[in-house]
């Protein structure tokens, strides 16, 4: 899912710079989420972390109804700024999320190409317990869609399981589950990574310093994640953690499977962002109901948000534009993994409520920022992985595919700006991955190396 | 081989396109949108190309020059209606800006919008074309050890950066004459590309095929340069450095409201 945080801010804010996403009229918003998957809470216990996250964001519910605390004519005035806005930064939000999904992606294949551990066969998961070791193409497909009825089935579960612990106030043991599941990223799942990276590199490393390595860049994650760290650190771990569990389901999902996961994923997406009885919009529709952040979650984000303590003269004004930023911001959290303990957005925007912001002109660009939940990097990883790991080694098809997620990004934050309701951000993204995957792989490869064989340019 | 050759070739393959991104397009994100976008576009060309040369090859049942030479030719025609579909893309995108900015431009030109897919297109054809090229330089191997030329490195690496400032060239030029509606241009910058496509089949009779197409790179930049309104005197304008001229401050102090009322 992908949320845009968007302060409704001062009117007086000065704006240098006018960059729009579309050309369509807009209409007014006065918040804007993004689709955020749920992430399935599938495995907290073992070592999948599936994420699917349905974006959501109701926020033309939030936005418009729940803060009509009455002044209407200043909530259409601030309606109409909020979605100037919007535009505003449209362009600069998507840039914001091209750089962290790039550097994930350039991460998973820069190790899928020089690490071989991560693409030799070495078992697969409980969760897709058909194997692709048979003779025939019919039996291996059939293998392939029974391993994924498996998986989005568990997903589903988890996703269920993770609503009504939600529904039910659990927050104890969604806390405890989260914190486990990170600790394992951040501390088994390195461990290996850097073992594996050492072997290929055959660099020795004692154990003591192995321990130290490892001791610091785990806490130190867990720290920054879960309570409070630099927003570019914070950020960074983020990345390195789903570069780490995309490289977990390159590794153990069998070819023909992991495919057919993808494109299953993303209509699940689609399906529990859009239906009204998906479990995701249950999940936000609750927590806006209760006016809360959804719960520590595995989410991305590229700016600090300030919930703003308005202790100041323009309180009373504020209310509603108050309410409907707040509002928008409970509904913005989506978990898009709940196996893993992301709760670095509730936290690190656990802002001094009391502080003196004696106006909203404070709040600077840098504070309007996009969320983007960690499933669907995770997920375009894994597509992107996949296809350097097996194209033929062939370089044109990763890159194909990079451009094809980019622009699927880039269409689902227009689709938004244009919707301004929640929309899963999986679909258009895998969806063209893998088209240009199965097109660049079987038709523009031998096109290019014949004409590269006999240096020939187009 | 090894790691010189990759750096090098890497280098003068992509150095130019490098700078030019990172000075001018980097830094304001509509243009790395427009950039992904034409990289788009282009990767829509090659598919349709590829399928058509692959459809063409199944039906004949046989791999030959002439195919190729097809296959080649209707993948240049096909970059061009991609480069005209993102024409129109843009001018939409141009006219649906400038509505929704506050003083009724739209805070990137088409004339901007035009040089950056043109580089998209460049940059993404550069790439598909030299990096399994690079890839393959960067490991063990003897080059050209069938009798083949021993330049095939350094001849792709500058056939490259050619083709990706020919890209950025055109890509002025063509958006240009469809926004004139000179069909001039377009038959230009058609024939120049295919006359560049054309002259790579020459390969590796690397005399009549790096040489002249680097001329032709040249002359298209000149003409592009003209096109965006450059000229011979901007030209010096700009390397004198000269001051602006005092009647600025003049204007200024007009403006302040007179003390009597």
């Amino acid at each position: 899912m992908i949320t845009f945080m968007n302060n409704s801010d001062s009117e007086e804010e000065p704006c240098n710079e006018r960059t729009s996403l579309m050309s369509a009229e807009s209409p007014p918003v006065p918040s804007y989420q993004d689709g955020l998957q749920a992430s399935e809470a599938g495995e907290a216990q073992a070592h999948r972390k599936r994420r699917a996250g349905s974006s959501r964001g109701p926020n033309n519910v939030t936005g418009g109804e729940t803060s009509g605390s009455g002044v209407p004519v200043r909530e259409s005035a601030l309606e109409n700024e909020e979605e100037e806005l919007t535009l505003k930064y449209g362009a600069k939000h998507v840039i914001m999320l091209f750089v962290p999904v790039t550097l994930c992606m350039i991460v998973v294949v820069a190790t899928i190409k020089s690490v071989r551990f991560y693409t030799e066969k070495n078992g697969q998961l409980i969760y897709t317990p058909f194997s692709e070791d048979t003779p025939s193409v019919g039996q291996r497909l059939l293998n392939s869609v029974l391993n994924t009825i498996v998986m989005i089935s568990v997903i589903i579960v988890m996703t269920v399981f993770l609503v009504l612990l939600y529904k039910y106030r659990c927050y104890k043991f969604i806390h405890g589950w989260l914190i486990l599941s990170s600790l394992m990223l951040l501390f088994l799942f390195t461990y290996i990574y850097l073992g594996e990276v050492l072997k290929t590199y055959n660099v020795a490393m004692d154990y003591p310093t192995l321990f130290i390595v490892i001791w610091n860049f785990g806490a130190v994650g867990m720290i920054c994640i879960h309570w409070k760290g630099p927003l570019q650190l914070q950020q960074a771990y983020l990345i390195m953690i789903s570069a780490l569990m995309a490289l977990v389901f390159i590794k153990y999902l069998p070819e023909w499977s992991a495919w057919v996961i993808l494109g299953a994923i993303s209509i699940y997406d689609l399906m529990a962002v859009l239906c009204p009885k998906g479990p995701l919009r249950m999940l936000v529709e609750t927590a806006q109901e209760r006016n809360e952040p959804i719960f520590p979650a595995l989410i991305y984000s590229s700016a600090m948000m300030w919930t703003v303590g308005m202790a100041k003269p323009d309180t009373a004004a504020r209310g509603p534009s108050q309410q409907t930023w707040d509002a928008a911001e409970n509904g913005r959290e989506h978990l898009r993994s709940p196996s893993h303990a992301e709760s670095q957005m509730s936290e690190t925007r656990s802002p001094v409520p009391t502080r003196p912001v004696t106006s909203l002109e404070e709040l600077d660009e840098e504070e309007r920022g996009v969320k983007l939940g960690l499933g669907d990097f995770i997920f375009y990883s894994v597509l992107v992985g996949k296809a350097a790991a097996t194209a033929s080694g062939d370089w044109n098809t990763t890159l194909a595919c990079f451009v094809a997620i980019l622009i699927g990004l880039c269409l689902t934050l227009l689709l938004l700006a244009v919707f301004k309701k929640a929309l899963p951000a999986l679909p258009i993204s895998i969806t063209f991955g893998l088209i240009f995957y199965f097109s660049t792989d079987n038709l523009v490869r031998p096109f290019m190396d014949t004409l590269a064989s006999h240096q020939l340019y187009i | 081989m090894g790691a010189a050759v990759f750096w090098g070739c890497a280098a003068i393959a992509f150095g130019p396109a490098a700078a030019l991104v990172l000075l001018t397009v980097a830094a304001e994100p509509l243009r790395v949108i427009v950039l992904v976008a034409g990289a788009f576009f282009w990767l829509l060309s090659l598919l349709a190309a590829s399928l058509l040369w692959f459809v063409s090859v199944q039906l004949s049942g046989r791999e030959d020059a002439a195919l190729l030479l097809l296959g080649a030719a209707a993948a240049v025609l096909l970059q061009e209606l991609s480069r005209f579909a993102c024409f129109k893309m843009l001018k939409k995108a141009d006219e649906g800006l400038a509505t929704l900015s506050e003083d009724g431009q739209s805070p990137i030109s088409l004339r901007q919008m035009a040089y950056v897919s043109g580089l998209s297109f460049g940059i993404i054809s550069g790439v598909f074309s030299i990096t399994n090229i690079l890839a393959d330089s960067a490991g063990p191997g003897t080059v050209g050890i069938h009798g083949d030329s021993p330049y095939y490195f350094i001849t792709s690496a500058f056939l490259t950066m050619a083709l990706v400032l020919l890209h950025t060239f055109w890509g002025i030029i063509f958006f240009d004459a469809c926004e004139r509606r000179r069909a001039g241009g377009l038959g230009l910058v058609v024939g120049s590309h295919l006359l560049t496509s054309g002259l790579t089949f020459l390969n590796p009779w690397y005399e009549a095929t790096v040489g002249p197409i680097l001329i032709l790179t040249l002359c298209t930049g000149l003409w592009a340069f003209g096109t965006a309104g450059g000229s011979f005197r901007n030209v010096l304008k700009c390397l004198s450095c000269k001051q602006q001229p005092e009647g600025q401050v003049m204007l200024c102090s007009a403006l302040q409201v007179p003390p009597e009322e």
